[in-house]
């Protein structure tokens, strides 16, 4: 029979190292269902027998944020036969904090006293023996880093699972409180078959909603529990939740006392000394623009950039294709397949492994910077800024990346906390332009404006602002309503980033593009090869004798108040969904030249005569903003993890670009006295509608978090 | 009435009451932030918001809009 062991403990705990530690490389990362809370468990490392699921690293386990929702419906609904909380004893008050809810579960409990060395080198020294007999479960020193002490914490686990004996719930509160309790307690006996009575007791007593409404009571019981409730509030001057979180510090702060010997009064260890000079008024700026020049050089310009360039034009370019193409030439197989395999498939895995080393190097630099302790820094510092317009200091990371390319930005997203953070981030990092938009930047500056030097910055002005009013906007939406997560963020000490952690990171998250992004990617791409290879009666054509320029006509129409209702372009756009450079290539073809140079200056002169200045920068502005390539669509689908908001996603990236472009073309020809249409007047209320949005009060719904955390208990 | 709000670098002071409610008391709650607990306050970022605090010997970093709701002597 198999065993469960959960894995519990605040961020920053040295959970993910422990958790490496114990099941070695058989591990399962996946999220939690209908979340993108990452999930991840693995098997004992000898012995298969042992399932280790890793919690997300919680503070506490309130109704409020999803990780912590999450853990407590795995522990109450699914009931692991242990849990193993891992503890940071160099900051031992508030992660025996956790242990005081954790215990109340009624399930077996081990302590994992993690940390220990950085406690020893202090000079403090903790009593283990004493701290077991306060909390009444095993309590084992461990050094995750070392694997010291991992087998007897994997021994005492597997013990208290077969043992069965659940933690004896302290009482730790006093006095009226503790009474106000028992009295919950006996009215939930009387009334309700449950086994872990404490435990509802004291959420009955929080009047935690989420756990009252599975618990049908009759009026006069849960009356009852009211009127105890409310007296102890007013006994006490304080509400019922604020009263059970002192009291559980008050208890941990008393009984320590004799638990932990502090050797030094003098509080500034090595990490503060670090973080005076890093995160210091002056040169905290300087410090962080190097740090994210390096990643930058790092992943896109230097390494990664080569690399990918490399797998990009070498190996699917020329080797690869080349090779297979001699091999099915020799085979002499029929044209149509031959061109499936080297421009569909061939091309297709091209197109995902060719971001592969890119975002190898890229996640390399963000686990170090994450495990080193900086990245909470840089939440710090850069806050300020980005909440203003509902995104979060840590998004910087993915708008820079993705100033190289979209799909690392959006891959790096990851390291976001807040789950409406995170989604608005992987909404607004595409509309930076990317390396690959630069070729369409290229030729509608040397096409129409004779290559003036602003076009190149005003694209990119437009991606900041798109990203501006974006996050000004949609804020006010219900879907992102609500406050914003509370910036309540742990600055957890510096430490030297451990090679073994950084690698394996690196390697889930790469492994995890590669299998999410890298399906859609697949599909995505076969599906414009057969659309822009074959015509309607599937016979073989050239591009623009194929569905594709069907597609084009039939929906060119629809680009027309646009001022560029020219199929040509709108065949030119779609190709872009495959790799934005396509576009120019496609216009190449479309034009009637066999190849042209990557800023195509080979048909500026045809562009112009076709295009007025004013439909060529409408054109430039919706190929910056509208739905990216389908590999950053499918890197949004990973990070989103629902179609849902995958849709919600393209869906807005592509109106915006489309109302951004109408209203650059429709009030800029009104205003040039090129001609009024009633197009003008559509765009004069769009431009209406969004500096509306930007002005009004921002939605109020009385507790979204507590909402969503409702909803997703209800499942 | 003062606040973490208003305090300074270098500053230690004792919480009184948490004000507001809701999700963010709560976090601040569970973070460690509760009555008669000391807080030295280390520094504020470099744009001004947010500030980081020493709290049961750890940093921790609190916006001043919810540095606000905590009354402090």
């Amino acid at each position: 029979m198999s065993i469960v062991i959960a894995l519990a403990g605040n961020p920053n705990s040295g959970k993910t190292t422990l958790f490496n530690d114990l099941t070695g490389s058989s591990q399962y990362v996946g999220n939690w269902p209908g979340v993108t809370v990452e999930k991840k468990e693995g098997r004992l490392k000898g012995n298969k027998e042992v399932v280790v699921q890793d919690l997300p690293g919680i503070y506490s386990l309130s109704p409020y944020t999803l990780e912590e929702v999450v853990s407590r419906n795995y522990l109450i609904n699914e009931r692991p036969d242990a849990i193993i909380n891992i503890v940071d004893a160099s900051n031992l008050e508030r992660n025996l904090y956790l242990t005081t809810q954790l215990m109340e579960l009624g399930l077996p409990v081990v302590v994992a006293l993690n940390m220990m060395d950085v406690v020893e080198k202090s000079g403090d020294t903790i009593n283990a023996a004493k701290l077991s007999a306060l909390l009444g479960c095993p309590v084992i020193e461990v050094s995750a880093v070392k694997g010291r002490g991992v087998k007897e914490l994997v021994q005492a686990a597997i013990e208290a699972a077969q043992s069965k004996t659940a933690c004896e719930p302290r009482h730790l509160f006093e006095g009226k409180v503790e009474e106000s309790i028992d009295q919950i307690e006996a009215i939930l006996r009387d009334n309700t078959p449950l086994s872990n009575l404490r435990w509802h007791a004291v959420k009955f007593f929080e009047r935690d909603q989420s756990v009252a409404e599975n618990v049908p009571l009759p009026n006069e019981a849960a009356a009852r529990i009211e009127s105890l409730i409310t007296a102890c509030e007013d006994a006490l001057d304080d509400d019922s939740e604020s009263i059970v979180t002192n009291e559980r510090y008050t208890y941990i702060t008393k009984h320590i006392k004799g638990i932990l010997n502090k050797k030094s009064s003098s509080n500034i260890t090595t990490s503060d000394k670090i973080d005076s000079i890093v995160t210091n008024r002056v040169l905290a700026l300087p410090i962080f623009a190097a740090v994210m020049f390096v990643v930058y050089y790092l992943s896109i310009s230097s390494i990664g950039g080569m690399m990918t360039d490399w797998v990009n034009d070498a190996l699917f370019g020329e080797f690869v294709p080349g090779y297979a193409e001699a091999a099915l030439e020799s085979l002499g197989t029929a044209e149509w397949l031959n061109a499936l395999i080297l421009d569909g498939i061939i091309g297709g895995v091209g197109a995902v492994l060719g971001f592969l080393p890119q975002m190898l190097v890229l996640f390399l630099c963000l686990a170090i910077l994450e495990d080193s302790g900086y990245m909470a820094r840089i939440a710090f510092i850069m806050d300020r800024i980005f909440r203003k317009f509902g995104l979060s200091g840590k998004s910087f990371i993915p708008i820079l990346i993705g100033t190289g390319c979209g799909v690392p930005g959006i891959m790096a997203s990851r390291t976001i906390e807040s789950e409406n953070d995170r989604r608005m981030t992987v909404i607004t990092t595409t509309f930076i332009p990317c390396g690959a938009k630069l070729p369409i930047i290229a030729l509608i500056a040397g096409a129409i404006f004779d290559e003036a030097v602003w076009v190149g910055p005003v694209s990119y002005f437009i991606g900041v602002a798109a990203i501006i009013l974006s996050g000004v906007m949609l804020k006010k939406t219900r879907f992102f309503a609500g406050d914003p997560a509370p910036f309540v963020m742990e600055l957890p000490a510096y430490h030297m980033p451990r090679l073994k952690g950084v690698l394996l990171s690196t390697y889930e998250r790469g492994s995890a593009f590669v299998k999410k992004a890298g399906t859609i990617i697949l599909l995505a791409c076969a599906l414009i090869w057969f659309l822009s290879s074959f015509n309607g009666s599937f016979e073989m054509v050239d591009a623009e004798e194929s569905l594709l320029a069907s597609i084009g006509n039939l929906v060119a129409p629809l680009f027309a108040p646009l001022g560029w209702g020219n199929w040509k372009a709108a065949v030119a756009t779609f190709t872009g969904l495959v790799a934005k450079e396509n576009v120019v290539g496609t216009f190449g073809i479309l034009y009637g030249m066999e190849e042209v140079a990557e800023d195509g200056v080979e048909i500026w002169s045809t562009l112009r005569a076709d295009y007025t200045p004013l439909a060529a920068f409408s054109f430039l502005v919706f190929n910056l903003l509208c739905a990216p390539c389908f590999a950053a669509i499918g890197a949004i689908r990973r990070e989103m993890v629902t179609a849902k908001w995958t849709f919600i996603a393209i869906a807005y990236q592509t109106s915006l670009a489309y109302v951004a472009a109408l209203i650059i073309y429709q009030l800029g020809l009104a205003f040039t006295g090129g001609g009024f249409t009633p197009w003008a007047v559509i765009a004069a209320i769009l431009l209406a509608f969004i500096i509306y949005m930007l002005l009004k009060a921002p939605y109020d719904p009385s507790n979204l978090k507590g909402r969503q955390a409702k909803e997703l208990c209800q499942h | 009435m003062q606040t973490l709000k208003e305090m300074k670098p270098g500053d230690t002071v004792h919480v009184v009451k948490l004000h507001g409610q809701g999700p963010t008391r709560r976090r601040i709650m569970d973070m460690g932030i509760t009555k008669g607990t000391e807080l030295f306050v280390r520094k504020v970022a470099p744009l001004g918001d947010p500030i980081e605090v020493n709290v049961r010997g750890y940093e921790l970093s609190v916006h001043k809009s919810d540095a606000e709701m905590i009354e402090v002597i």
